[in-house]
């Protein structure tokens, strides 16, 4: 039962369409059987979704996004992984310093991020190569990936581990057949917030992207700049969905409460 | 322990955590220093980057209002989109907080929801609605007789801040709902029986609880919206300028690059100045409720 008055209900519906309403009104206008932007009165039409295989940039970018996001998530937790579990497990020095450097990247803005990229990717000659824009979007999705983890890694039962040593496996083995399973949960999360934040990033991906590297969100922004027509709409529709299809299975598995808020942070 | 075990205890973390460091120094601090470093050569239209040290672009900055203008719109769009998330955010997620269970995580998951969906496909719905003089949002308002001549969204700064909020708004409801979760319900319950009313229950026990909450929130969509850049650029057009807009013109339009970087680093060195001082702020105020 809800203990909320009318007047704060009434409140929390205006606020949810609010909330909803311009997503909503993309996704309507996408279904116009009409040549320009209106919402669909006479009749829905799937006209501007095939509109999109004729636009084979937006296929292309749309590849590039997709690979960008699966790949930069992946290798963020080669490197999240094992620095998740030092931090977790280990009092050090300069423990609370690499756990700040390491979330650093949700604190510097994403343009200058971006323009740091450019300067340093085009110093060293690798200016709008698909190479840069991995390494870049290693380094924003990094803080994401770490987060899950540390979260898995504190909140692990240790004495499973301490059972496996004390049966003689070690090193790799324990790591491989012991720990890795138990944090998995918080390390797949990890990979697909990871990945949801790489594939979104327009503002740092637009310094970096060059036609043929450009991502999905660039190649819409770019497009946005010079119109906005149907067919924007239908490709943010299908960008709205794949989202959405990742966000219900997020919530599914883990509570996106729980990776959204990022609990267990460094351990304080 | 013997000797050799707690000496590699003691190297442990370190072999873990040096490949991400090394990673770490090379292409992020690196950069951001190569960025700094940028923002004192000098550039001509015809020589383009010339690697000495001058203080042209810093001067500029200072000297021509352009940039003070500049500077002052983007900070002023920040502080009104923070104020209209906060006035809106906290009491939606106490809502949020009150609801039954599956509703709770129904409507949790519609607001936080969008805080993963493209900023661009949301900045794009706002262009849609707002859409000229006669955007469904000016005609809702205008049946619902809350004014009288349409207002004006696209290219002006109360679209950004409305669409700004929009796209912000997450991040406040979700730091507000972290508060509440380590609200005691029964304080609530006590002070209702000891004859307190409702307005008094939230002006004197929920208030200086989620305070902390808020103003975190707060911090948050602040930088956020002082750095924005897809909405801002979408909503406000090529006129109507941001700090994160202007940089992106200077590099990639005016090929500027010194100029932009001494821009791009002047909102970097105030933006952690503000969320540093604020943060410190913020725990010394509520030293108690962080313990």
């Amino acid at each position: 039962m809800s203990r909320n008055g009318p007047l704060a209900l009434i409140f929390h519906t205006v606020f949810v369409v609010v909330m909803v309403a311009p997503i909503l009104v993309v996704c309507l206008v996408a279904f116009t059987p009409e040549g320009f932007l209106s919402l669909p009165t006479n009749g829905f039409s799937l006209r501007w979704f095939r509109t999109i295989l004729n636009y084979p940039e937006f296929i292309h970018a749309f590849w590039v996004s997709l690979g960008l996001g699966a790949l930069s998530s992946f290798v963020a937790l080669l490197f999240a992984v094992p620095a998740a579990l030092a931090i977790a497990r280990y009092r050090f020095r300069g423990r609370d310093a690499l756990a700040a450097l390491f979330l650093s990247p949700l604190m510097i803005p994403h343009v200058v991020l971006g323009i740091a990229f450019l300067r340093f990717f085009t110093s060293a000659g690798l200016g709008g190569s698909f190479a840069a824009l991995i390494i870049a979007h290693v380094i924003i999705v990094f803080p994401f990936a770490l987060r899950l983890t540390l979260a898995a890694a504190t909140g692990m039962d240790r004495t499973v581990e301490m059972a496996a040593v004390s049966l003689g496996a070690g090193g790799w083995t324990l790591f491989r057949r012991v720990t890795l399973p138990l944090i998995l949960p918080g390390v797949i999360s990890g990979w697909a917030l990871a990945f949801i934040q790489s594939f979104d990033d327009l503002t740092m991906t637009v310094f970096l992207a060059a036609p043929g590297t450009e991502t999905l969100p660039v190649r819409m922004f770019l497009y946005i700049q010079d119109n906005i027509d149907p067919l924007v709409t239908s490709v943010s529709a299908c960008v709205i969905a794949i989202t959405m299809t990742a966000l219900i299975l997020l919530d599914r598995f883990y509570g996106l409460d729980r990776v959204l808020a990022g609990k267990g942070d460094t351990g304080r | 322990m013997s000797m050799a075990a707690e000496e590699r205890s003691a190297r442990a973390p370190w072999a873990l955590t040096a490949p991400a460091l090394m990673l770490f120094v090379g292409v992020l601090l690196i950069p951001l220093a190569m960025t700094v470093m940028l923002s004192f050569h000098d550039w001509g239209q015809y020589k383009g980057i010339e690697p000495i040290f001058i203080l042209k672009n810093w001067h500029e900055i200072a000297t021509d209002p352009y940039y003070a203008e500049m500077f002052w719109r983007t900070f002023r769009i920040a502080i009104l989109t923070t104020f209209l998330t906060a006035v809106l955010g906290a009491p939606e997620a106490y809502i949020l907080n009150r609801m039954s269970g599956r509703w709770k995580s129904f409507f949790l998951l519609v607001i936080l929801g969008p805080l993963l969906i493209s900023v661009v496909a949301r900045t794009l719905g706002w262009a849609l609605l707002f859409g000229g003089n006669n955007g469904l949002v000016n005609k809702l308002l205008m049946s619902l007789g809350a004014i009288r001549s349409p207002i004006p969204f696209m290219f002006t700064e109360t679209g950004m801040v409305v669409a700004l909020a929009h796209v912000m708004m997450p991040f406040m409801v979700l730091s507000v709902w972290a508060a509440l979760q380590r609200l005691d319900p029964q304080i609530e319950n006590a002070a209702m029986s000891l004859g307190a009313g409702p307005v008094t229950i939230i002006r004197r026990i929920i208030m200086p609880q989620i305070m902390p909450g808020v103003l975190s929130g707060a911090i948050i969509v602040f930088s956020l919206s002082a750095s924005a850049f897809a909405t801002p650029a979408i909503i406000g057009g090529r006129r109507l300028k941001v700090a994160a807009t202007l940089a992106y013109d200077e590099f990639l339009n005016t090929l500027n690059w010194p100029l932009g970087a001494a821009v791009a680093t002047l909102l970097l060195v105030a933006l952690v100045l503000i969320v540093v001082g604020s943060n410190a702020l913020i725990e010394r105020r509520y030293a108690e409720v962080f313990r």
